[in-house]
């Protein structure tokens, strides 16, 4: 079970919140230009590490709205939440 | 006062060699799948210069951790053609393989609690029974006729109103089914290497020659990964990405039990699936954990809210105590179909993907495997599956339609 904070509402419990896969995944800019290999990279292909891993999550039962989070794959540990208008802790990925 | 060492373990089973510098084709991975492409490969195409490596012991990855049900009540063409082949090698298998991993045809019921869930079921029997997939419709008077510890009155939350049901399904002994296809494998020449961590791979240009490893290079023709929850960490040490995402997948058993469970019972609604081991533990299982996860654990509510569905599905089994709870790392992908062919790197093959049903398929995934490794070309029943269709579209979309949602 991970105990998970909202930027907002603070720590709560991970039942709390709605998961939405990896964070920083910008939409095409000029979508009319993309080849079908870039399309299925953007729709299909996301990171998969086992380590720090920045993903979106979303605060189901408080604010109901989506932020990052920054969590280690391999040992489940929470290393940071932060806003969607906020970098990567650590350097931007 | 010392005591005496304990006897060494007898290797009754296979040999542990020390791993050659080449081979012909190296997989990586002992489990079902690597072990099966292995033993095909030798069977069927005569190449036993193959070694089978694993970073731990052998079978002791999601091959240990699953809950041994097999079926091919799949939805769509191309997921029923391979499943149903497995099927039809697992009904051969013991005694081909002269070994009896207690492979058990019980039959699995799938049963459906909503109006939605009724038209999946009976689409999906028709479905079925157009492939040649053995399939029937019961209403829930029948369902509690093939159960009948199962509580089909009306006056639940989510009332059964009726199941499919696959009598062919069943469960096997997965431990034994490991041990039996290594034996095989090994008798036929195949190296098993176990304590051996692909570390990278060796490339000639854009084109891979082998693997490195913490017992050192060693070369290869062609090399096939079958890693499971690990496939996307080790394809990115070949410079390849894989659309797949590792979750844990948590599975439990109960304490033992009289027989009292005949079949398998699958919910996709209420999301639990139980079935009987022979030895008597009730074995459940859920969906994955949403997040990515490595650390084979996942979260408590999951295990709460599957037990809370069995124990409504199965008030019998109301004061039965859990013994032990663990987690695999599945790789699931988009359309929640496996990966099995050649990739983007020359000489290196994939077979991953398998998501929350890898044990069933094990036979038919090593059997199309093998013979991809040893043509470079896919068999037709694992041609549907590479790696192309998220470029081409040509999805084999079984999220929801494969009788169980990931």
């Amino acid at each position: 079970m991970l105990l998970i904070t909202c930027p907002w509402c603070g720590p709560r419990d991970e039942t709390e919140y709605h998961y939405g896969g990896q964070a920083h995944v910008p939409y095409p800019e000029r979508p009319a230009d993309l080849t079908d290999e870039q399309w299925a990279a953007y729709v299909f292909y996301r990171d998969n590490p086992k380590g720090p891993f920045a993903e979106r999550w979303m605060h189901g039962t408080g604010c109901r709205r989506w932020f990052n989070v920054l969590r280690d794959t391999a040992t489940h540990e929470v290393l940071a939440s932060y806003r969607l208008d906020e970098p990567r802790p650590g350097g931007n990925r | 006062m010392t005591a005496e060492p304990l006897p060494e373990h007898p290797d009754f089973l296979w040999r542990t060699p020390e791993p050659r510098s080449s081979y012909d084709v190296v997989i990586v991975g002992a489990g079902g799948h690597g072990l099966a492409t292995a033993y095909y490969l030798a069977r069927n195409h005569g190449i036993t210069r193959v070694a089978v490596l694993e970073k731990g012991w052998l079978a002791g990855g999601n091959m240990a951790r699953n809950t041994t049900i097999i079926r091919s009540n799949y939805l769509w063409d191309e997921s029923a053609a391979i499943y149903e082949h497995a099927l039809k090698l697992w009904e051969r298998l013991p005694e081909e393989l002269d070994y009896d991993f207690l492979f058990s045809q019980r039959g699995v019921l799938n049963l459906a609690h909503t109006l939605q869930d009724v038209r999946e079921g009976v689409r999906r029997v028709g479905a079925n029974r157009l492939n040649g997939v053995d399939a029937e419709w019961l209403e829930p008077d029948e369902v509690a006729k093939v159960c009948p510890i199962l509580n089909v009155s009306p006056r639940t939350r989510y009332p059964v109103l009726g199941a499919t049901f696959q009598p062919r399904a069943g469960i096997a002994k997965h431990d034994h089914v490991a041990w039996a296809l290594a034996r095989r494998a090994d008798m036929l020449g195949v190296d098993l290497i176990q304590g051996c961590e692909v570390t990278g791979f060796l490339k000639d240009g854009d084109r891979v020659v082998g693997v490195e490893t913490n017992l050192g290079r060693i070369h290869a023709g062609r090399v096939g990964l079958a890693a499971a929850g690990h496939s996307s960490v080790l394809a990115e040490r070949a410079g390849l990405r894989l659309p797949v995402q590792s979750h844990p997948l948590q599975a439990l058993v109960s304490e033992l039990h009289e027989p009292v469970h005949p079949t398998v019972v699958m919910s996709n609604h209420v999301h639990v699936y139980v079935s009987q081991a022979h030895k008597g533990e009730l074995v459940m299982g859920a969906g994955v954990d949403a997040y990515n996860g490595y650390g084979q654990r996942g979260s408590f509510h999951v295990i709460e809210r599957q037990m809370a569905a069995a124990v409504e599905l199965f008030p019998v089994f109301a004061r039965a105590h859990v013994l032990r709870t663990w987690g695999g790392i599945v790789d699931v992908t988009p359309d929640a179909s496996p990966i099995i062919g050649a990739t983007p790197v020359e000489n290196l093959y994939v077979n991953c993907g398998w998501g929350t049903g890898g044990f069933k398929a094990t036979p038919a995934a090593g059997w199309t495997f093998a013979h991809t490794l040893a043509t470079g070309e896919p068999h037709p029943l694992n041609a549907p599956f590479a790696l192309e269709r998220f470029t081409t579209g040509a999805l084999i979309d079984e999220h929801g339609a494969a009788a169980v949602a990931h």
